[in-house]
């Protein structure tokens, strides 16, 4: 092909790793205009646009890039939004990777990178937040029904927008004290600054959304209650519960789910402390277990909260890794350690019941397993690795909490909510679930995608047109 | 939405009864569930135990011993004063039946857990003995409230009131000296009482006694693991499998060790609070 594309994405400008360690402000900048309308012409505009399918919500990229390209951000950012509520958000956190990049025809030339797509969407919403107001739809007429929403995760914010959006009356019910799940209380404020997730939740609201935080559904309002209340019920409480390896040692002083340990510093904001009354505890040596993105977020996190050394150790390798490529980048740049190939066993304790490190066996890659990947098995060596405090990563599972308290509600044998991907019915009439509660830990723009889909099919159920419960 | 406090009286030195506005708690709590306060923007979520409910003015009671920086801050709020937020009602409820006759143990505040569960046994028709242990004599809440339910014997450390002593010696008097045979006993109170209290249990024959655990929490909805105790083995959540669980079960000193975790931040945030707020020797 004799394009002229430049191979390389245009850079992103970033924090000094050297800076940015002590600090928890944005680690990647965002394009200027300049830059943005440079890096869209690497997009071919290809009729075929393979890049729309890896997009979970199918956003027309070429339109929106190709918008970018004349200047016209406006129309760009009106063209991601009709698809997309949260682009500010999954610019910054989709793994592009995997998702929409991952299928880019650019990339197919040899030595060639994707189209930056998530860096562009990123631009065009930043652009938009700061033309000032940002504009509110129409709202069609009252449709005169009540729909509830549980939990303030991507899923149910995007479902209460469109519903909103449609004429219902909405209410959001949402356990913590702040809307936005895991983009509040996980992902931490250098990845994803918690003013833009404020601001989209602003949004929300200003489209009529009801949101009523320090409700928890099952104990502060019976699910009955809930259920005669409202018209239609979507159910988004994410799978934000711990999982512990369960390895002798799991409750010595100084071992925590990673939940734990950024609940308290993303939401409660202990890297204030004592400003704000929440504590935290840093070791010097930290070892994170784990390495997908949530075990990313631990370490760097620990890191700019005064750890000496933090580690990762994963009992895959690199390759298997499931965090996003950029995080990892991120996290070597920054000077974490990885140790590849390690399964713990033990967390040691000394008399007074302090961890003081990690006895792990060594692993090498045998036979692929289900997802694919190679299953790591023991050599039989083993190695201990010195820690005074360790983060347990190693994914979440179902948020019980309601779950427990609603037993006609089916689960699958993971104990997610059975739910129809398409639709997001469940067996109970009037109930939908969508996002991690139903597909376990995945990710914000699947957790979107599964919001909308709901909010259609329950304007569908709502005016008559379906009912699968018939 | 802020939760005004209706009402407030000091009990003893330290420890405060409230009564604070929260419609949906006062509707659905049951006994043995606790609720999640934060006081402000800059404040930290800690648990407590519902004392009471007053459904006719949407309201709840609790009653707070101030221990550190958080406990000194609400017990120092006034009448009118309102907490930004209340999250609840929280945890498994205890387990009421009509088991026949009762032993509830109480030590310092934890007399108020016990309060709810107390009243709820005796409707269901259960027979109660009280044993409600304090420092001293100023520390023996609620006396009143609990005569209602059945005997009350009194215990403090030194003497002032009731039998010179802790709450095991009296379930000794019990069940050695009157011969008292009880189908289940309660035990709340601070984790060394409920653990002596559980130990004394088992060798006293008493087939089992429920204890509500206080671990450090964060959310209170299952969704940290800050609360994880050891109970027959196996993890659990104290905030959505507890707080209540089998006392013969618990691994205490864990739990007690667990507990200190924080302790050098929190004397930290309670020395500078006390550098700022002076003199509270009044509360
Ligand atoms: C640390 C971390 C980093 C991540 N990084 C990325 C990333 O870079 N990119 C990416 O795409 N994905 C990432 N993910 C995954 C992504 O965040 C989730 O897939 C997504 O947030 C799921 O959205 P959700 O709406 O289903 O649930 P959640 O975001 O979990 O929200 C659920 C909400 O429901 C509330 N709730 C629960 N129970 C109740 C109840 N009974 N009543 C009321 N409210 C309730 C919870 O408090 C919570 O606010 C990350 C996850 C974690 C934990
Ligand atoms: C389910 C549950 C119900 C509770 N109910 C009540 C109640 O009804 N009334 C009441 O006064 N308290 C109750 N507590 C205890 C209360 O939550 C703590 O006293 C409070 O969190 C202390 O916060 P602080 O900032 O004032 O003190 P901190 O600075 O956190 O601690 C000060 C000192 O108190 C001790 N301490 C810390 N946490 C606890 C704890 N959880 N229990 C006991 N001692 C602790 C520590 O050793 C520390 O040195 C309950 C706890 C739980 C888990
Ligand atoms: S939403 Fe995510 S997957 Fe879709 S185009 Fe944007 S960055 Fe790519
Ligand atoms: S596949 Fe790549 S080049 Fe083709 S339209 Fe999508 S972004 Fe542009
Ligand atoms: S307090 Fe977080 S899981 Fe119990």
């Amino acid at each position: 092909m004799a394009l002229n594309i430049p191979p390389k994405k245009t850079p992103i400008k970033e924090q000094d790793p050297k800076e940015r360690i002590h600090n928890f402000n944005e680690v990647a900048l965002g394009y200027t205009p300049e830059e943005a309308i440079a890096e869209a012409k690497r997009c071919i505009t290809c009729p075929t646009k393979p890049c729309v399918s890896g997009c979970p919500v199918h956003i027309d990229i070429p339109t929106f890039i190709k918008y970018i390209k004349e200047g016209n951000f406006r129309a760009a950012i009106d063209t991601i939004k009709q698809y997309n509520n949260l682009p500010a958000i999954c610019g910054r956190v989709c793994p592009q990777e995997d998702q929409c990049e991952a299928q880019c025809v650019v990339a197919k030339i040899p030595g060639h990178e994707p189209v930056a797509i998530g860096r562009l969407e990123r631009f065009v919403a930043d652009w938009e937040a700061e033309q000032g107001e940002v504009k509110i739809p129409e709202i069609k007429e009252k449709k005169g029904k009540k729909v509830a929403v549980v939990g303030a995760g991507p899923a149910g914010l995007t479902a209460a927008a469109d519903l909103a959006k449609m004429g219902y009356d909405v209410t959001v019910f949402e356990a913590f004290h702040k809307p936005g799940g895991v983009l509040i209380y996980g992902i931490p404020e250098f990845r994803l600054p918690k003013r833009i997730v404020e601001r989209e939740v602003e949004y929300i609201k200003k489209l009529g959304v009801k949101i009523m935080t320090n409700v928890v559904i099952g104990k502060s309002i019976p699910v009955d209650e809930l259920l005669s209340e409202f018209d239609a019920v979507f159910i988004g409480v994410g799978a934000g519960a711990p999982k512990f390896i369960g390895v002798p040692g799991t409750n010595l002083n100084g071992v925590y789910s990673a939940s734990e340990f950024l609940t308290r510093v993303n939401l409660m904001r202990a890297y204030e402390f004592p400003e704000y009354d929440t504590p935290i505890i840093v070791g010097k040596k930290v070892a994170v277990i784990g390495a997908g993105n949530t075990a990313m977020d631990a370490a760097r996190t620990a890191l700019r909260v005064g750890a000496e050394k933090v580690m990762i150790i994963y009992r895959r390798t690199e390759k298997e890794m499931p965090a996003r490529l950029e995080e990892y980048h991120h996290a070597v740049e920054e000077g974490i350690e990885f140790h590849w190939l390690r399964q713990p066993k033990e967390y040691v304790g000394d008399e007074e019941g302090n961890v003081i490190g990690v006895r792990c066996a060594v692993m090498e890659l045998g036979e692929p397993d289900e997802s694919g990947r190679r299953r790591p098995v023991p050599t039989g060596e083993e190695d201990f690795i010195e820690a005074d405090m360790v983060i347990e990563a190693i994914g979440q599972q179902a948020q019980k909490v309601l779950l427990d308290e609603f037993p006609q509600l089916k689960k699958n044998k993971w104990g997610y909510i059975d739910a129809d991907l398409e639709t997001g019915a469940t067996n109970v009439k009037g109930v939908f679930a969508g996002g991690d509660i139903v597909t376990g830990a995945a990710t914000v723009i699947e957790a979107m995608g599964a919001g909308k889909r709901a909010a259609k099919a329950i304007d569908r159920y709502l005016s008559g047109e379906w009912n699968p419960w018939e | 939405m802020p939760h005004k406090i209706l009402r407030k009286r000091k009990l003893a030195h330290l420890v405060h009864d409230f009564v604070v506005e929260a419609p949906l708690v006062a509707e659905h709590a049951k006994p043995g569930h606790f609720i999640v306060v934060r006081l402000h923007e800059h404040g930290e979520r800690i648990p407590l135990t519902i004392a009471d409910v007053y459904p006719e003015e949407k309201a709840f009671r609790m009653i707070v011993r101030a221990v550190g920086k958080t406990t000194y801050e609400l017990c120092m709020m006034k009448e009118g004063d309102e907490i930004l937020d209340v999250v609840g009602p929280l945890g498994k409820p205890s387990e009421i039946e009509k088991y026949g006759r009762v032993l509830l143990i109480g030590g310092g505040v934890g007399i108020a857990t016990l309060h709810p569960i107390a009243k709820a046994l005796h409707e269901a028709g259960n027979e109660i003995i009280s044993i409600l242990g304090g420092r001293s004599a100023e520390y023996v809440i609620m006396q009143e409230e609990f005569k209602k339910f059945g005997e009350i014997v009194i215990t403090t450390d030194d003497g002032t009131l009731g039998m010179k002593g802790v709450v095991t010696d009296a379930m000794e008097y019990l069940v050695k000296e009157r011969g008292e045979k009880f189908d289940v006993a309660w035990a709340v109170g601070p984790t060394i009482m409920m653990k002596f209290a559980a130990l004394k249990g088992k060798e006293l024959g008493i087939p089992k006694v429920w204890v509500s655990l206080n671990p450090i929490m964060v959310d209170g909805t299952g969704m940290c693991g800050a609360c994880r105790v050891t109970v027959g083995g196996e993890i659990k959540f104290a905030c959505v499998d507890g707080p209540e669980f089998d006392g013969y079960q618990v691994e205490w000193d864990e739990l007690m060790r667990r507990m200190t975790q924080y302790k050098k931040k929190e004397e930290e945030a309670f020395k500078r609070f006390l550098e700022k707020v002076g003199d509270v020797s009044w509360l």
